[in-house]
């Protein structure tokens, strides 16, 4: 085997690389740019050239980086490691290292369907392959991506004619861009929260074609915002920022949305399961299409995916992250990460909590 | 059904009481006219008897999905409810075709409690291939049982009477009681005022609020009645066209429960409606409310039960006399008048509920500290010309309680929560000292913020010690202040005592886990204000 877990994250000893470490390394590839995934501190970063935008946007200009395509091999001491395309956002990739005929897999974070703005993920044969398992319970079962986003378009039509803004939740990074993209621009206009625009403009300024947007402001008049859709982060809801759309109505894009009790948890009635990881099937096709000998499974779900693929006579273990391993709320990462981005980017326009309620 | 379907999406989709309201009527306008009042009845949680035990729909329902059994379970776990939960794990297999109406479907489940094991299976995944994945949702719910959904009969009362364009009382007041879906329209039972139906209808109970309001806004003393509340069983008893009636607070009729009270027709004069407080009396004096729980929950009232758990009826108001509704009348008349009936009834099963004197609320606030050693739970304040009203409101009626018992402990095991909750860790299981070791005495749900269980959780998630299956024991660092409202000896808990109504107070940051409390302070505590509660294991 290739690579082993040790506290600092996934080590490939031979390579001498680190793959998306979470303590100060010397040499780091990042599957995707997601906060939980791009940390902090290290001495060199490896990763696709469509994350290089959003890279430096988050870690700052400075940092050492060395970018790649897909395909495109880098050879570290003996080990060709290429990117692979995990679908998961722009520029999100699998890390495959092969040494000596041994081919060992690290999915990062994936989705199997084609969402229109991310490389479509690409199975990759190997004989170890770490799968991550956000949403690895049977419940979990997406509908096309065409069916929601009629279901959304429905949702944003009827508030406008009933004389409401709409108001979408979906991670400033990736989802954001996948709402944007793929809304019926013949509705109304897209207006959006300082988290998602800095990313749409940092895709933009790089060449990546992000559909029209309006960052909200204090010049636009409140009347505009009427029959029109903003995108906002997680971490706006409850925010005093939402009161410039009075009369609005919202709703969460997110796969945890699947499930009632989630959604109301978060305390927003409507939801869409919009998933940028792959669903229970995506799970099972991925593993299965890498005909792996040997799969670890990581970020979520890990006990129950492994004993399941067990059962289906995989050899599978679960491998602990340092977030405890499993079950991890996705929506709770994302509200840290993007508290701590939006601060970053846009301190004025980071609503505080209010008590008056919105719903 | 596909028009219950989208009303109950609907519902489930918005928290705001408008979109609801309009929901509501959207579907009493537009959907057939026989469904309507099973819907009502399903919404306001009266559901027909579970027609099939729900293990052996879960058996089905793993087969069905092609799932082994611990599989199914964490699924289970984790959507935190059952028809949810099968409705997504069945493969969607619809057909769109149409499909029989709410009252046909209600009417066939309820034939298949007849119905051999076979038949049963088979009708039910026949159904759950035919039906889209909402709709199976809504049909497992009418097998096992409509769990709430968030619909008030506040909320259902407004939308009708937005409906029928009638006032919300009357409303109220034609739901209450009991009506039968498969014998009455909606659109009859809203618009006809049958007298033989309604001989047996109780007021809507009015409600008081906690107080939150400083004493001085109160005005004097001598403006209200203050009374103490007693923590039993809140019913009307109605003696109407000869007959005795008793209803609960949640407009269940719990005539049948109470036999002794049936006596009072012979002293109460015709046409007569007390409101009260159901007890058990003993030796002159009410008892804890467990003695009463003990009863309830027996499904046949013996005479030896009778004899062990006597009931009386605690009444303080009267709503109706001679068939005249006295509601509008302030309380100090209704009590003048009350007093009257229950002197010249002279029935041991029915007593008053004394007025406490008091000259100024410095002294209502000491007769409150003494309340628990009346087994009452504080204190009731009615001004004096309060009419009768409907639901709760504010201002002439409020409860002020006694502050509940507490006691700091410690954090020693979690369980993801259902519903709202799956995948939180908010099921907590608390301990306290006893010769250097952790006792656990109770669980607590509630009390803390999203927020503040979102905290909670990351740090059960970060200090895991075991796992036995969906439990965590996590290692003892998080002292909680859990409060209480009674204490019990129980011989089916380790620690021995069960507590009544346990929350979570808030976290005592301040404290370590050594400075918890001990088994002894709760021994103590169960010698003081448990005396009498019996054994609730």
């Amino acid at each position: 085997m290739l690579i082993k877990f040790t506290p600092s994250g996934i080590y490939c000893e031979q390579a001498g690389i680190y793959i998306d470490p979470w303590k100060p390394v010397q040499q780091a590839v990042i599957t995707h740019a997601h906060s939980d995934h791009a940390r902090w501190g290290m001495k060199n970063y490896l990763a696709h050239k469509d994350s290089e935008p959003i890279l430096r946007l988050r870690l700052g200009d400075k940092i050492s980086l060395q970018t790649v395509n897909y395909n495109e091999p880098v050879f570290l001491n003996g080990v060709k490691l290429t990117l692979h395309p995990a679908g998961h956002v722009v520029g999100s990739a699998q890390v495959r290292l092969e040494y000596k005929g041994e081919v060992n897999v690290i999915s990062g974070d994936y989705k199997t369907e084609y969402d229109g703005l991310s490389t479509a993920f690409e199975p990759v044969k190997c004989n170890v392959f770490v799968t991550e398992s956000t949403f690895g319970l049977p419940v979990y079962r997406w509908q096309k991506q065409q069916e929601i986003f009629d279901e959304i378009n429905a949702w944003w039509r009827q508030n406008k004619e009933e004389g409401f803004a709409s108001v979408l939740y979906g991670y400033s990074l990736g989802k954001a861009q996948r709402i944007i993209q793929n809304v019926d621009h013949n509705i109304g206009r897209i207006f959006t929260h300082g988290g998602v625009e800095s990313t749409n403009r940092a895709f933009r300024r790089f060449g990546i074609d992000i559909h029209e947007t309006t960052l909200v402001n204090s010049d636009i008049n409140k009347e505009d915002y009427k029959g029109n859709l903003i995108v906002a982060p997680p971490s706006a809801i409850n925010s005093t920022w939402l009161r410039r759309f009075t009369p609005y109505r919202e709703a969460v894009c997110s796969g945890w949305m699947a499930l009632r009790g989630a959604r109301r948890r978060r305390n927003v009635a409507k939801g869409f399961a919009l998933s940028d990881h792959a669903d229970w099937n995506g799970l099972n096709e991925a593993v299965s299409a890498t005909e792996a000998e040997k799969v670890f499974v990581t970020h979520g779900y890990s006990d129950v995916f492994s004993q399941w693929l067990r059962e289906q006579g995989i050899d599978a273990e679960p491998i602990l992250t340092e977030f405890g391993g499993d079950e991890m709320d996705e929506t709770t990462a994302e509200l840290t990460a993007e508290a701590l981005n939006d601060a970053a980017s846009q301190p004025e326009d980071k609503g505080t909590t209010n008590d008056e309620s919105v719903h | 059904m596909k028009a219950f379907t989208e009303l109950f999406y609907e519902l489930d989709s918005t928290t705001k009481i408008n979109d609801r309201i309009a929901s509501l009527v959207k579907y009493f306008q537009t959907a057939d006219e026989h469904d309507k009042l099973y819907a009502v009845a399903l919404l306001s949680g009266k559901s027909p008897p579970r027609a099939v035990n729900s293990n052996f729909i879960r058996q089905w329902a793993a087969e069905e999905a092609n799932l082994p059994d611990w599989l199914f379970e964490i699924a289970h776990h984790t959507v935190g409810d059952l028809a949810e939960t099968i409705a997504i794990l069945i493969p969607d297999t619809s057909d769109n075709s149409e499909h029989p109406s709410l009252r046909q479907y209600l009417a066939e489940i309820q034939a298949l409690k007849k119905a051999d094991e076979d038949t049963r299976r088979e009708y039910i995944k026949t159904q759950w291939q035919r039906l889209t994945q909402p709709e199976r949702l809504v049909f497992n719910k009418l097998v096992m049982g409509m769990s709430r959904i968030g619909v008030s009969k506040g909320l259902i009362i407004k939308a009708l009477a937005q409906y029928a364009g009638l006032e919300e009382p009357i409303i109220a007041h034609r739901l209450s009681g009991s009506w039968d879906p498969a014998k009455i329209t909606l659109d009859k039972l809203l618009h006809t005022e049958a007298p033989e139906e309604t001989a047996s209808r109780p007021y809507p109970f009015y409600l008081a609020y906690a107080i939150d309001i400083p004493f001085e806004e109160l005005g004097p003393t001598t403006d209200w009645i203050i009374e103490h509340k007693w923590d039993g069983i809140r019913g009307q008893l109605i003696y109407r066209n000869g007959q005795i009636h008793i209803w609960s607070r949640n407009e269940e009729l719990l005539t049948d429960r109470f036999p002794e009270l049936h006596a009072l027709h012979e002293v109460l004069p015709q046409n007569t409606v007390l409101d009260g407080e159901i007890l058990v009396w003993r030796d002159g004096k009410v008892q804890p409310f467990a003695e009463l729980q003990k009863r309830i929950t027996r499904k046949n009232v013996t005479k030896a039960i009778m004899k062990e758990f006597p009931v009386i009826l605690l009444t303080y108001d009267l709503l109706e006399l001679n068939g005249e509704d006295l509601r509008a009348k302030p309380i100090v008349e209704r009590r003048a008048l009350l007093e009257d009936v229950v002197k010249k009834a002279h029935h041991e099963s029915l007593c008053i509920s004394e007025v406490i004197a008091c000259t100024t609320w410095e002294e209502a606030a000491a007769e409150r500290e003494k309340a628990r050693g009346f087994m009452s739970e504080g204190l009731m304040l009615k001004r004096k010309s309060s009419e009768y009203r409907t639901g709760r409101r504010r201002g002439d009626w409020w409860k002020w309680k006694i502050d509940p018992l507490s006691i700091d402990a410690v954090l020693i095991y979690a369980m993801s929560g259902h519903g709202r909750r799956a995948n939180l860790y908010t099921d907590l299981t608390f301990a306290v000292w006893d010769d250097g070791k952790l006792v656990p005495f109770t669980k607590a749900y509630s009390g803390l913020t999203d927020k503040e269980f979102n905290v909670l959780d990351a740090f059960v998630k970060k200090n895991t010690i075991e796992r036995f299956g969906p439990v965590r024991s996590v290692k003892p660092e998080l002292v909680f202040e859990i409060a209480f409202e009674g204490i019990a000896k129980s011989s089916r808990h380790k620690s021995g005592i069960a507590l009544r109504f346990p929350r979570i107070l808030r976290e005592r940051f301040d404290k370590n886990a050594e400075d918890a409390n001990t088994l002894d302070d709760l021994k103590k505590m169960l010698e003081l204000y448990g005396k009498g509660n019996v054994d609730v294991s």
